[in-house]
């Protein structure tokens, strides 16, 4: 048996099942870890041990009766602080939701508590999941497990540092432009974003609406591929998840990497990237080339545009969604200064003393390029060139199974090193945005190290060809040997 | 479009009710020009003929609308700022 914070969701979950352990001693195991270190990470903004302790009970309670509670028994779960939990607060990161308790849960949330998962909190993350280091979350930094000097990217940056850490077994992220990618990468973990439309995204508060996913974060990408077998599939409280059937993605842990042909876009990666990342991402094509797969160029010629579409029509959907906080109906309200004070004044002041610099920052482009003159030249050009990306990736998939690249261009930054700069830290997603323009998935798998930091390799697919990801994924994982390295913090 | 004004900032700040304060105005119309002239890369791709993407689902699904009750009152005000004889209570809307 090994030790209960290290085990993975299926081990939990088969332990649990067989009675060789106890769900409530696999919880009190993580709880336990958490109080001892979260101090130095920060990787929860809020939780209940209690009704933690208490849904462990239960689920023993079951298995001693003789009934399954399901492929998550007893598995101890942290969920990004953007998707609703009942029972618990959920707060974006942001002040101006501090105190929010949901009237409803999301699907998510439903689905993996029916199949036993237990929730021991909320993690934290960049206000609004706007952000690629969690420095912009209204209740401070998360730090890197591998180096607490360091970030541990965004905006799900709490939720990968839990699992990085071993607070957790799976940890819930949402990804809009790189959000469970891009901080996985950081922390040595697996991240994977699903197709556009495959989760429901009830109760997850958006953020860019068109481009938002919910997706897992795990130490193996056969936990990626049984968190994925029960969140993903349509949801009558979300228009726009798919009626197409749920794979078995775990299916795909047994297929060979023979025969897999893996896309490299050469030139999207010719400039920009860190050499130590680069020299792992070479390393781990050509061990995945001698183990059978071949590797095909392909050409992604707008792909260097994505940054620039996903700030002009992200931002757009943003001032769109997040007009609904206002101070009305939920959450702060600015105590206005003068007793005459308008609705329009508490509006402007709430929202102004609520949300941080970067979300407003992007409430102001996003209201700039669909305001009254500026409408064509930026957004609905950034929509058409939306357009030339998805056909990039549909003529590449003509030639390849896969499209490989680092998932990001460097390994995780200091703390405050990019802080001064927002363009520059919008660069740190230049990998992982444009398979959310072109709504289709993607996965990151820890490849290598560079410095001691870890590096992450992505796989970007077809739509709905998360099998795929998972059966690409997991080569990369059995071959290159980063699988049970741990941080020492 | 290298330039943005304070001027257009703070009549963007009113469209998205931020009452910004002038240090902030003048830092985000700063940040705003920066992020725009990075933006003006698209201005030389052809887009002749390319429709605008604003979704990547496969065809619109709609359901029925119809009204559905899944919320109560009290959990509809459960996390009101300011409420009065169950309604959400504001400030002045006319006048003042």
């Amino acid at each position: 048996m090994s030790v209960l914070t290290q085990m993975g969701v299926s081990e939990i979950a088969a332990s649990v099942r067989a009675k060789r352990v106890s769900a409530v001693d696999v919880v009190g195991a993580h709880l336990a870890r958490i109080a001892e270190k979260d101090g130095a990470v920060g990787a929860f903004l809020a939780g209940s041990s209690e009704a933690a302790k208490a849904e462990a009970r239960a689920i023993d309670e079951r298995v001693a009766r003789g009934e399954d509670p399901g492929p998550f028994a007893g598995v101890p779960i942290a969920v990004k602080d953007v998707i609703n939990v009942r029972g618990l607060p959920t707060t974006c990161g942001s002040k101006i939701l501090k105190g929010f308790h949901p009237p409803y849960e999301a699907t998510v949330i439903q689905r993996l508590k029916a199949a036993g998962a237990i929730v021991l909190g909320k993690a934290n993350m960049d206000e609004f999941a706007m952000g690629s280091s969690n420095e912009n979350s209204a209740y401070g930094p998360v730090r890197n497990p591998w180096d607490p000097s360091r970030v541990p990217g965004g905006s799900s940056g709490g939720s990968a540092a839990a699992v990085s850490a071993d607070f957790a077994a799976m940890a819930l992220g949402s990804d809009t432009g790189g959000s469970i990618r891009q901080p996985a990468a950081l922390c040595g973990v697996v991240g994977l974003k699903p197709t556009y439309g495959r989760v429901s995204r009830y109760g997850l508060v958006a953020f860019a609406s068109s481009l938002d996913q919910i997706g897992p974060l795990t130490r193996s990408c056969e936990d990626a591929a049984l968190t994925l077998e029960i969140i993903a599939g349509q949801d009558v409280h979300d228009a726009t998840s798919s009626p197409r059937p749920v794979d078995d993605y775990r299916a795909a842990l047994t297929q060979p990497t023979k025969g897999l042909r893996i896309g490299v876009p050469r030139d999207f990666l010719s400039k920009g990237v860190d050499p130590g990342v680069m020299a792992e991402f070479e390393k781990t094509l050509s061990v995945l080339e001698k183990d059978g797969a071949s590797l095909v160029d392909v050409d992604l010629p707008n792909a260097p545009h994505a940054i620039a579409v996903y700030y002009l029509v992200a931002t757009a959907e943003a001032s769109s969604n997040l007009a609904r906080f206002d101070g009305v109906r939920y959450g702060h309200r600015a105590e206005s200064a003068t007793a005459r004070a308008t609705l329009k004044d508490m509006y402007g002041e709430t929202r102004d003393a609520g949300f941080g610099a970067e979300v407003k920052r992007r409430i102001i482009l996003g209201t700039f390029v669909l305001s009254s003159g500026y409408y064509d030249a930026y957004y609905v050009r950034a929509q058409k060139v939306r357009t030339l990306i998805r056909r990039d990736f549909e003529t590449a998939f003509a030639s390849c199974d896969v499209i490989a690249t680092p998932t990001t261009p460097s390994p995780a930054f200091k703390l405050g090193e990019k802080t001064a700069n927002p363009l520059e830290m919008y660069l740190a997603d230049v990998f992982t945005v444009p398979a959310n323009l072109a709504g289709v998935p993607g996965i990151s798998v820890p490849c290598g190290f560079s410095n001691g930091l870890p590096v992450g390799f992505q796989f970007v697919g077809p739509s709905f060809e998360e099998k795929t990801l998972i059966r690409a994924g997991h080569a990369v994982e059995r071959l290159m040997g980063v699988v049970g390295r741990r941080p020492v913090f | 479009m290298a330039e943005i004004e304070n001027k257009l900032l703070s009549h963007i700040a009113t469209l998205a009710r931020l009452s910004l304060s002038e240090n902030e105005t003048q830092a985000f119309a700063h940040d705003l020009a920066q992020i725009l002239k990075y933006a003006e890369s698209l201005e030389s791709i052809n887009l002749e003929g390319v429709p605008p993407m604003s979704h990547a689902t496969e065809g619109e699904r709609f359901r029925p609308d119809e009204p559905t009750h899944d919320l109560t009152r009290e959990q509809a005000l459960q996390n009101a700022p300011d409420q009065e004889a169950g309604l959400f209570r504001v400030p002045l809307v006319i006048g003042g």
